[in-house]
């Protein structure tokens, strides 16, 4: 999961919007009958985003046009009934068994899926655009990948630096010269985008390994349909369940044997890996076969699953298990999760994987300072969406910057994910700011820095029923194969901290349901 | 269909056959205990002997009393065949084979994971006990429904059958012992109460199989009867015999399955007559035994057949 992102911020959030619920009670308490407008639990007109660009308000009082119903229709709740519907999602989550996994509690792997009722919404013409900027860049990344591992031209050229992939940790020899279908290394990219103040959509970066998350993108809106159902009647919102077939063409367009039912299987690391849920769901979602290493053996360079009448042929692997994991013949030999002689099977053309084994390269936040570089280089275009500057200490005068700055910026090393490593320099001590310094002056390949973004905001509630705003990102998931093709939305996640900038499920982090609206429709 | 999948449908199968028939018999025996006479030596531990349980309870527990035996049944984790431990099998397993179920199958079994484990507590005091026992058990039959009603009669299905009728017959067969060895353990009370009627009652009540036993034998209930009925009636789903069946078509419609059916067959050479009460002694007890082990023989042959992994 990729690193949540930071914003510079008041230490807190606005005050907290005043909650006419309690109003009502002291009313009560007088003998009073609550009239109606007052037993509204969410007080949508005191609700402020504290400065900050709110997903749904554009100022107190004002909803945005896609979120416009929702608002109104949310408002008519009463306080018991808001209250009861988010019993009823929690109850559908544990029903359901929406986990996710946290490594370090022992005993207790599961953790119900944190998730806030209220959706996030986008209006179906901006997300157009996203959608244009998110397969531009993808086709761009996956030129890059094909040209590392073939000719190099970009470096040759003097546009990427040769030292940049000489020093990359997920560069893999072993995968020189070799062509997977269509010449795409990334067939699904999950790309980790923020607003800033004034709304405007950035990249913070592309997770091209095993990107994930879309399960949970998926359960989302099956628990919204289930608990406010109201809200579907008169609203446009783009449906997101056609994912899973929209995986499974491109997976089956991948298939070296050109037959009818080639033989496609999901490779999970295992029930203790933290996405386990989301692989079983997908596998279940596209009636495919949920394997573990041990499942696959590879003879003759083909690869082949154990079943209960023998041996039966594997021509696509969906692999959610990290490069070094996949061969222990190849990569790690002390690796038990993956299949001996995978590898060999690859190169000979007798299996596709997707991600394709290297495709990591690109995945990387100093090659991330490239990418619009690479989107002019390859394909000769401007890029659609922006990224957040980043500023590579690798580079002398960037690195002297980024040391005189240390308390404004976010430092992130290059090659870690789900929010660790970093340091928050608004946040951070002297201490550890001095200690940063030493780290980057060290090893500076493997650092970055990053202006502390003021990321947006959406209501949610919190304890008490009440609304108050909290930071957000969002991960739409973009396929390539022979074509391309973008989620409608994504997965929003937001940091239930008050204040916090971390969206991670591993630290902290909730989601909500993320609604493309075609406010034009209407 | 993948070895590992088939090997934790059938294991889910028989774990989830195990939560419903370690319900049953606590609930059984909770009204059996009321209905003899004070001063009988009969007690709970009887039921730790019967799951070959002995070893591991006594690890844990000095007392051979109600409270530890129940507690040691329902609510133990670390007990291997407790309920606990049995639903929370049956959900790992089927956690792992979410891909082969409709995500209401999953859906109920996550509820009967978390109504076994938060209100367990009930089933360790006696008032409560009959409720949770009962709860436990619909929760499994509504599992067993959801299943039959949305799976498809393939491999997956065949694997579920050979689980849940291996562990069935397995139980049934340590129920009859339990009856058995309660009646040798009694002393002859000459006639004060026929306490033969009131155990092998409550043998045929653990099962459920009052209602198809009287149908079926129209007699009054004594030990030959039931006995019989239970090792050989075909139409009642939980007799030896109806589980052996249903192990056998399961067995035939599998790729490879020459080995294990051949094997099946040699169980089913064993007879055992019954012509009266004396026959049901320490023989009948043996005998049981000798299924049992040959029940394991089966799961093994089954094992290397279907399950083998490198």
């Amino acid at each position: 999961m990729g690193a949540g992102a930071l914003a510079e911020g008041p230490a807190q959030a606005r005050p907290a919007a005043v909650n006419s619920g309690i109003v009502s009670v002291e009313r009560r308490a007088q003998g009073a009958l609550p009239r109606r407008t007052d037993d509204m639990a969410l007080a949508w007109k005191n609700y402020d985003g504290g400065g900050f660009f709110d997903e749904l308000i554009s100022s107190p009082g004002n909803a945005r046009a896609p979120a416009r119903r929702l608002i109104s229709c949310l408002a008519a709740l009463s306080d018991a009934e808001i209250e009861s519907r988010r019993r009823m999602a929690e109850a559908a989550i544990r029903q359901m068994g929406v986990t996710f996994t946290v490594y370090s509690e022992e005993g207790n792997i599961d953790r119900a899926w944190p998730f806030d009722i209220i959706p996030r919404t986008i209006a179906a013409r901006q997300w157009r655009e996203v959608e244009a900027g998110l397969k531009q860049r993808l086709r761009a990344l996956n030129r890059f990948i094909d040209d590392v591992y073939h000719e190099q031209r970009m470096v040759a050229d003097g546009a990427f630096p040769a030292e940049v992939l000489a020093q990359s940790k997920n560069f893999r020899p072993e995968c020189r010269g070799v062509s997977p279908p269509f010449g795409v290394w990334a067939n699904i990219c999950g790309t980790d985008l923020v607003r800033d103040e004034r709304g405007r959509f950035f990249v913070l970066e592309d997770n091209l390994r095993v990107p994930s998350g879309v399960a949970y993108m998926l359960e989302n809106r099956a628990i919204t349909k289930r608990v406010l159902p109201e809200l579907f009647e008169n609203e446009t919102i783009l449906p997101v369940n056609d994912y899973p077939s929209q995986l499974f063409d491109m997976l089956a367009a991948l298939s070296p044997r050109k037959v009818r039912n080639p033989g496609i299987v999901v490779l999970t690391p295992g029930i203790y890996n933290s996405a386990y849920f989301e692989h079983a769901y997908l596998a279940q979602q596209m009636g495919l076969e949920l394997v573990e290493g041990r499942d696959l053996v590879v003879e003759q360079d083909r690869v082949h699953m154990r079943t209960i009448a023998g041996l039966e042929r594997v021509d696509v692997i969906y692999r959610r298990i990290d490069d070094l994991f996949l061969d222990p013949e190849v990569f790690n030999p002390d690796s038990a999760l993956g299949v001996p002689g995978l590898m060999r099977a690859w190169r000979a053309g007798q299996v596709a994987i997707a991600n394709a084994p290297g495709a990591g390269v690109a995945d990387d936040k100093v090659v991330y300072a490239y990418v619009p570089r690479m989107i002019e280089y390859y394909l000769g275009e401007q890029p659609l969406l922006p990224n957040v500057p980043t500023w590579l200490c690798s580079d002398p005068a960037q690195r002297k910057h980024v040391l005189a700055h240390l308390d404004e910026l976010v430092v992130k090393p290059a090659n870690e994910s789900g929010g660790y490593g970093m340091l928050v320099g608004p946040h951070a001590t002297r201490k550890e700011r001095a200690e940063f310094a030493e780290r980057i002056q060290a090893d500076p390949r493997n650092y970055i820095a990053q202006p502390t973004l003021k990321l947006s905001v959406a209501p949610t509630l919190v304890d008490g029923g009440r609304l108050e705003p909290r930071h957000l990102d969002l991960r739409p998931f973009v396929l390539q194969a022979a074509d391309l093709h973008v989620t409608t939305g994504g997965l929003t996640r937001v940091a239930m901290r008050k204040g916090s900038l971390v969206v991670n499920s591993s630290q902290g982090g909730g989601s909500k349901d993320t609604w493309i609206v075609d406010t034009e429709a209407r | 269909m993948l070895s590992s999948v088939a090997e934790r449908i059938y294991w889910a199968a028989r774990y989830l056959e195990r939560a419903e028939n370690t319900a049953r018999l606590i609930r059984v025996y909770d009204s059996l205990l009321l209905d003899l006479p004070r001063g009988l030596d009969i007690t709970w531990y009887n039921l730790v002997e019967l799951n070959s349980a002995a070893e591991s309870f006594a690890e844990r527990y000095r007392v051979q009393d109600e409270r530890n035996v129940v507690k040691f049944l329902l609510a133990d984790a670390d007990n291997p065949i407790s309920l606990q431990t049995s639903l929370k099998w049956v959900r790992e397993n089927l956690r792992t084979t979410r891909d082969v179920f409709s995500p209401e199958v999953w859906e109920l079994v996550n509820e009967l994971f978390y109504f076994g484990r938060d209100e367990v507590a009930q089933g360790l005091g006696r008032k409560l006990r009959y409720e949770f026992c009962a709860g436990v058990i619909r929760g499994c039959e509504l599992v067993n429904g959801q299943i039959a009603a949305t799976t498809s009669r393939d491999a997956a299905w065949r694997f579920l059958e050979l689980g849940r009728y291996l562990e069935r017959a397995d139980m049934t067969t340590r129920i009859l012992d339990a009856g058995a060895v309660t009646l040798l353990q009694s002393p002859d009370l000459q006639g004060q109460v026929n306490l033969g009627q009131i155990v092998w009652g409550h043998v045929l009540g653990s099962l459920g199989a009052e209602l198809a036993f009287r149908r079926r034998v129209r007699m009054r209930v004594g030990g030959p009867e039931v006995a019989g009925f239970l090792l050989d009636d075909p139409d009642f789903p939980r007799t030896l015999r109806f589980c052996r069946e249903r192990v056998a078509e399961a067995i035939r419609m599998l790729p490879r399955s020459k080995g294990v059916l051949a094997l099946l067959e040699e169980v089913a050479e064993v007879h055992y007559g019954i012509e009266g009460i004396e026959d049901l002694g320490q023989r009948f007890r043996d005998h049981l035994n000798e299924l049992q082990i040959r029940i394991a023989t089966l799961h093994r042959q089954i094992a290397d057949t279907w399950f083998a992994a490198a």
